[in-house]
């Protein structure tokens, strides 16, 4: 099969995923320091804010490729994640900037199991989808 | 920038000095400064009342006193240091004198008691030469608690101790007085209440004997048990993980054995009890050694026995733990868990549903508090854990630690006591006699030089704000109490006043009155002249004078209407960012201009309903501002004045986040609601005055295993178990919720300590420790069986407030319902062995109910009333941010009955005698139109006046002549000439002096406006939208027979 629009989706959905990976592990690390006491939840908050809708505006752009591409399955697929981003941002805290975490409530116990919990499904998920991407480039490739 | 001069006041300066004298004089009893204050209003509140009269325990102060010069490497602290630690000599060395001669410790021991033994026959304080000048021997008065322990412990030893002759002669001194003293206080509530060892009951931890766990080891094993009759019987309830003191030179079988000292020969004490073993019954046993009620086994059917109500203030239960580790546990006032048995598993502690959790009340204000000075202050290596009383003492050498179970060294300078100038004692120090004390800090415990107090005052001055008229009773009492704010020659003052520009006034020595610096722009704020914004107050006094005096006049035909809250705010944090301290800021209207505006959200036809209300801030301005005011050590207080809805819930945000306190008064006006008025004064009075501690933060540590899960209160949280608190004041409470993480199967105590490190007034770096040990138990039953209703209710309070701002009010509602529902059908499936009919509950939560249920009608969560939002706001606020003694008062305010006082079973302080009438159910039912009743709800006294009052008390304590000249508003009692009169009075300024603020009396007739309010209180009543309690109790007796 030649070199197709769908093709290209999901090779770019591939990178991109990739760099969501980063994302996960990055939030994982960050809330176990904070679980640690090796950061003060301030700081925490303005380093991981601003990589929240980077994160959510990545993973819809790759939805709406695969829109374009017509790859329902795949669409199908990533529709959960991104009704819970959409749901995770409405229901945020109110903030002036852009972001989802509070300091004042990040150090909440529950709060804290939730996020984490939260980056380690996170992982999972992408690193499955960056396996499925992997197989549907090369099997588009063909 | 304009510069306008203000007019020179007129007021003469000694008109003032006479004013503020008279002032300081008036408020002596609120005064609490730093802790040489703290010192002096022990005086003061000996002489109010809790002294018995106390010769029996000068005879310990006295040769310790004589001994006190201290010197060594490490001395104890100060001259108010001293006193508290001095009561470990007499005592101690009295008591063990005959046991403890067999040890080779004891000639060095023994030199300082013999000689001065006889001095206490004397009685003569003024004898004894004073280490320092401003050491008062009054002051030195024990604690009625303090001198509890005297005397139990005194009859128990009477008899080893008789083979000395001075030490009968001591216990027949003190005998007598024990039963002569029935007008202690204290004593009346123990008998009351009756519980007989007054364990829980002290209002501090100042022991007068060494009755203690490694002194007593040590005891036992230098002495064979053949030698002391009591030992074969007191294995008992141990202290397993607890070994005692120098366990390596004794042999393991007698651990056990070794332990209980004192508390188990009993010859003629009053509570003749005898310890079993723990085995089987241990539970019964321990209880009763605990000498809580027999009955605290029982089961209750609510359904059916409906007086469950105790007559007199409910006491928190002692936990199940051997006498002489309770006996140096910390006051429950303090600190205190919600389950004073912990359970062992998280999967047992959810099998109970009950919330485990602490209550503190870390900064209040102690009669009594012992204050170390020492070059190192002793902590585990590991967990940096404070030594503390349940430490063990592996040998002279090492010690335990409690929390992490690391073992550590103990420093050479550790081995000497300074109190008994004895070397190689170091389960003797103070450090490990006290679970409250507190430390001065070397200067490891700074990050910068500690600071100068800093007083900023910031009010609004827009037209709504002078219509009120607040500045007026603002000005006049910070006029009355300039002198008495807490602080040095270091303190510095500010005014900053705002409406739709901000105004600074300079307020430089030199110059000739105040200079008032205009910035209108209120974009980008920024500080004229920043150096003489804050001023020393020693040294500009009189200019602050001058401006206070002028202030309430300059705006009086102001026309602004706007209100810049927000910038004054930034610029206030500006000026403070330096120094950080204490800002006060004063507000009467919604904020409309600049940063921080705010729009009104609150629709009064939905009021009622319980949805769609704004309990969460419309902006995080406040919050973010918080944040940075956090940061540099800056607290916020906020006063909001307001008529109008003022969104409390953005607002206050302010004060949460940065560690202050906010009060209001809705519809403040200097004419129209007096009762306000004097409300601000009197608590202005208590918020300028108490005591404060400044860049201050607080870390709770627990035993492994355990973990904090949420924190409750104003602060901020800046690691899981580290809390930030830019000021930290005496009327602040604290609500943690714990879990259990790991099994404590392997462990039979579990600690908490909190440390709260901060810089005094003076500018000292203190840190105050509080350590709480509690057994773990295995068993459903007697996690029941310790459950404390009282701090379980309060907690579920706090979680409660968490949950309508995240949730809904509705789902908070349920919640509190629902944790009734819960804990009491885990009770009945697992605890209770047969299946009765009834709403079966456990004698410890026979209240919980009644709790729920008046929680549910306090004003945070009640609805189907048009509580106005930001009345609601505050009353959240409240529950999170008060101790959990008055948040029980005001959620179920105590009712008594004052028409008829009587002098039966009063009890009596420095000969004045106080009635003491039985606390009544809080329901109609029990008012009748011919009587008076005073309900005491924390911050508010209502006494409430029927119809058909007797004429009596109406002419003899009311002065009026019939029922209609009882004035619309009265809130004082008139003093009269007559018993009755005297009586209610005394009964009255009693409740008053239990708490540290002022609670005003208002006097209500059936047409009076807080008639509502009264009877709002009636909790157990049924009201248009809230069930009455019997309802309630069958609501939940379906729910848990389901």
């Amino acid at each position: 099969m030649a070199f197709t629009f769908a093709a290209f989706c999901y090779m770019l959905a591939l990178l991109l995923t990739a760099a969501l990976i980063f994302f996960a592990i990055w939030h994982i690390i960050a809330f176990d320091e904070l679980k640690t006491d090796y950061k003060n939840p301030i700081d925490q908050c303005n380093t991981l804010n601003p990589l929240v809708l980077p994160e959510y505006l990545i993973h819809a752009f790759f939805c709406v490729m695969f829109l374009c591409a017509a790859e329902w399955l795949t669409l199908g697929l990533n529709m959960p994640l991104l009704a819970y981003h959409i749901w995770r941002y409405m229901s945020r805290p109110v903030m002036s900037g852009p972001g989802l975490y509070d300091p004042t409530t990040i150090m909440n116990a529950d709060i804290l199991a939730y996020c984490q919990k939260e980056g380690w499904c996170k992982l999972a998920f992408y690193l499955l989808a960056f396996f499925y991407y992997l197989y549907g480039a090369v099997l588009l490739c063909k | 920038m304009s510069q306008p001069g203000i007019p020179a006041s007129g007021g003469s300066s000694t008109g003032l000095q006479a004013q503020n004298g008279a002032a300081s004089a008036s408020g002596s009893p609120y005064t609490n400064g730093p802790v040489q204050n703290a010192l002096m209003s022990s005086q003061v509140s000996v002489s109010q009342g809790y002294n018995s009269q106390l010769p029996g325990s000068y005879p310990h102060l006295i040769p310790a006193k004589t001994l006190n010069p201290v010197s060594g490497q490490s001395n104890s602290g100060g001259s108010q240091t001293v006193s508290p630690l001095s009561n470990y000599q007499g005592p101690g060395q009295a008591l063990y004198g005959p046991p403890v001669a067999s040890h080779p410790v004891t000639p060095s021991l023994h030199s300082g008691p013999s000689p001065q033994m006889p001095l206490p026959t004397s009685q003569n304080p003024a004898a004894t030469p004073m280490p320092s000048g401003s050491f008062l021997p009054g002051a030195s008065v024990s604690s009625p608690s303090n001198w509890q322990y005297n005397y139990l412990s005194q009859t128990n030893h009477c008899p080893r101790a008789s083979s000395q002759p001075t030490m009968t002669g001591n216990t027949n001194l003190m005998s007598p007085q024990y039963v002569s003293s029935g007008d202690s206080s204290l004593q009346n509530n123990i008998i009351k209440s009756g519980i007989i060892s007054n364990t829980n009951n002290g209002s501090m931890v100042v022991h007068n004997n060494y009755d203690e766990i490694e002194g007593g080891g040590f005891l036992a094993t230098s002495q064979p048990t053949t030698k002391n009759p009591t030992m074969s019987r007191s294995v008992g309830y141990s202290y397993p993980s607890l070994p005692p003191g120098y366990q390596n030179t004794a042999p393991p079988s007698t651990t056990g054995a070794g332990l209980p000292p004192s508390s188990l020969n009993y010859p003629s004490g009053p509570q003749a009890f005898t310890q079993t073993p723990l085995g089987a019954n241990h539970l019964t046993s321990s209880m009763s050694g605990l000498s809580l009620h027999p009955e605290g086994l029982r089961v209750i059917n609510l359904l059916q026995e409906r007086n469950m109500l105790p007559s007199t203030p409910l006491q928190p239960p002692v936990p199940n733990l051997h006498e002489d580790i309770q006996k140096l546990n910390c006051n429950p006032e303090l600190f205190r868990c919600t389950l004073t048995s912990i359970p062992q598993t998280q999967a047992l502690l959810n099998k109970a549903k009950l919330p485990l959790g602490l209550l503190l009340h870390p900064f209040k204000d102690l009669v009594q508090l012992p204050v170390v000075t020492s070059s190192t202050i002793v902590r585990c290596r590991s967990c940096r854990t404070y030594i503390n009383p349940f430490v063990s003492f592996l040998d002279q050498r090492r010690w335990k630690c409690n929390l992490c179970y690391r073992v550590n060294d103990v420093p050479e300078e550790f081995m000497y006591n300074p109190l008994t100038r004895v070397y190689g004692e170091p389960h003797r120090r103070p450090e490990v006699q006290n679970a409250t004390i507190e430390f001065m800090a070397p200067s490891e415990y700074m990050l910068r030089p500690p600071q100068p107090p800093v007083y900023l005052f910031v009010f609004d001055v827009s037209h709504n704000a002078i219509e009120t008229g607040y500045l007026n009773s603002v000005c006049q009492s910070l006029l009355d109490n300039l002198d008495l704010l807490p602080g040095n020659t270091r303190t510095k003052i500010g005014f900053i006043t705002f409406d739709s520009t901000i105004h600074f006034y300079s307020l430089q020595e030199g110059l000739s009155q105040p200079q008032m610096l205009i910035v209108s722009d209120i974009e980008d704020v920024f500080i004229p002249m920043p150096e003489n914004l804050l001023v020393n107050l020693n040294e500009s006094k009189e200019l602050v004078q001058d401006l206070l005096k002028t202030l309430p006049q300059m705006f009086t035909k102001t026309l602004e209407t706007q209100s810049a809250l927000g910038p004054a705010l930034q610029a206030a944090f500006k000026l403070m960012s330096p120094t950080g301290g204490r800002m006060s800021v004063f507000q009467t209207q919604l904020p409309t201009l600049g940063v921080g505006a705010l729009k009104p959200r609150e629709e009064p036809n939905q009021r009622s309903s319980a949805k769609e209300i704004h309990l969460t801030p419309s902006t995080d301005f406040y919050k973010k501002l918080a944040l940075d005011c956090s940061g540099q050590q800056v607290a916020v207080d906020l006063f909001l004045l307001s008529g109008q809805y003022s969104d409390l819930a953005s607002l206050g945000c302010i004060s949460r986040y940065s560690a202050g306190s906010v009060y209001y008064y809705p519809s403040y006006h200097h004419q129209h609601n007096p009762i306000q008025v004097q409300k601000l004064e009197k608590e202005l009075q208590r918020y300028l005055t108490r005591k404060i501690g400044f860049e201050a933060v607080m870390r709770i540590r627990c035993t492994k295993g355990l973990s904090i899960h949420t924190f409750h209160g104003n602060f901020f949280v800046r690691s899981t178990d580290l809390l930030s608190l830019p000021n930290v004041n005496p009327d602040a409470g604290y609500a943690v919720q714990m879990s259990v993480e790991e099994s404590l199967t392997d462990t039979q105590l579990v600690s908490f300590q909190s440390a709260l490190l901060y810089t005094s007034s003076k500018g000292e770096r203190r840190i105050r420790v509080h350590t709480l040990c509690l057994p773990v138990v295995s068993t459903l039953n007697e996690v029941f069986l310790g459950a404390d209703v009282q701090a379980i209710s309060g907690l579920l309070a706090n979680m409660a407030v968490d949950r309508s701002v995240t949730a809904s009010l509705s789902d908070a509602r349920d919640a509190l319902v629902n944790a009734v529902i819960d804990s009491l059908s885990a009770y009945r499936s697992s605890a209770l062995s047969n299946q009765q009919p009834g709403l079966m509950v456990p004698f410890s939560l026979r209240l919980f109910p009644l709790f729920v249920l008046a929680l549910l009608k306090q004003k945070s969560f009640q609805t189907g009333t048009n509580a106005r939002l930001d009345e609601r706001i505050f009353a959240m606020c409240q529950v999170k941010n008060q101790p959990l003694v008055y948040l029980m008062l005001t959620t179920h305010p105590s009712l008594y009955r004052v028409d008829n006082l009587s002098d039966e079973g009063a009890i009596s302080i420095n000969d004045r005698t106080i009635p003491q009438p039985p606390i009544l159910q809080l329901s109609v039912e029990k008012l009748s139109r011919d009587g008076a009743f005073l309900m005491d709800a924390g911050s508010v006294l209502m006494l409430w006046v029927g119809r058909n009052c007797g004429q009596n008390f109406l002419s003899q304590v009311l002065g009026v002549e019939n029922y209609a000249l009882i004035p619309q508003t009265m809130t004082d009692l008139p003093e009269l000439d007559t018993p009755e009169s005297a009586r209610t009075i005394a009964f009255i300024s009693w409740l008053r002096e239990q708490r540290p603020f002022y609670p005003i009396l208002y006097v209500i007739r059936d047409e009076s406006p807080m008639k509502a309010n009264f009877l709002q209180n009636m909790v157990e009543d049924r009201t248009e939208s809230a069930l009455s309690y019997y309802e309630f109790l069958l609501h939940i007796q379906q729910q848990v027979n389901k």
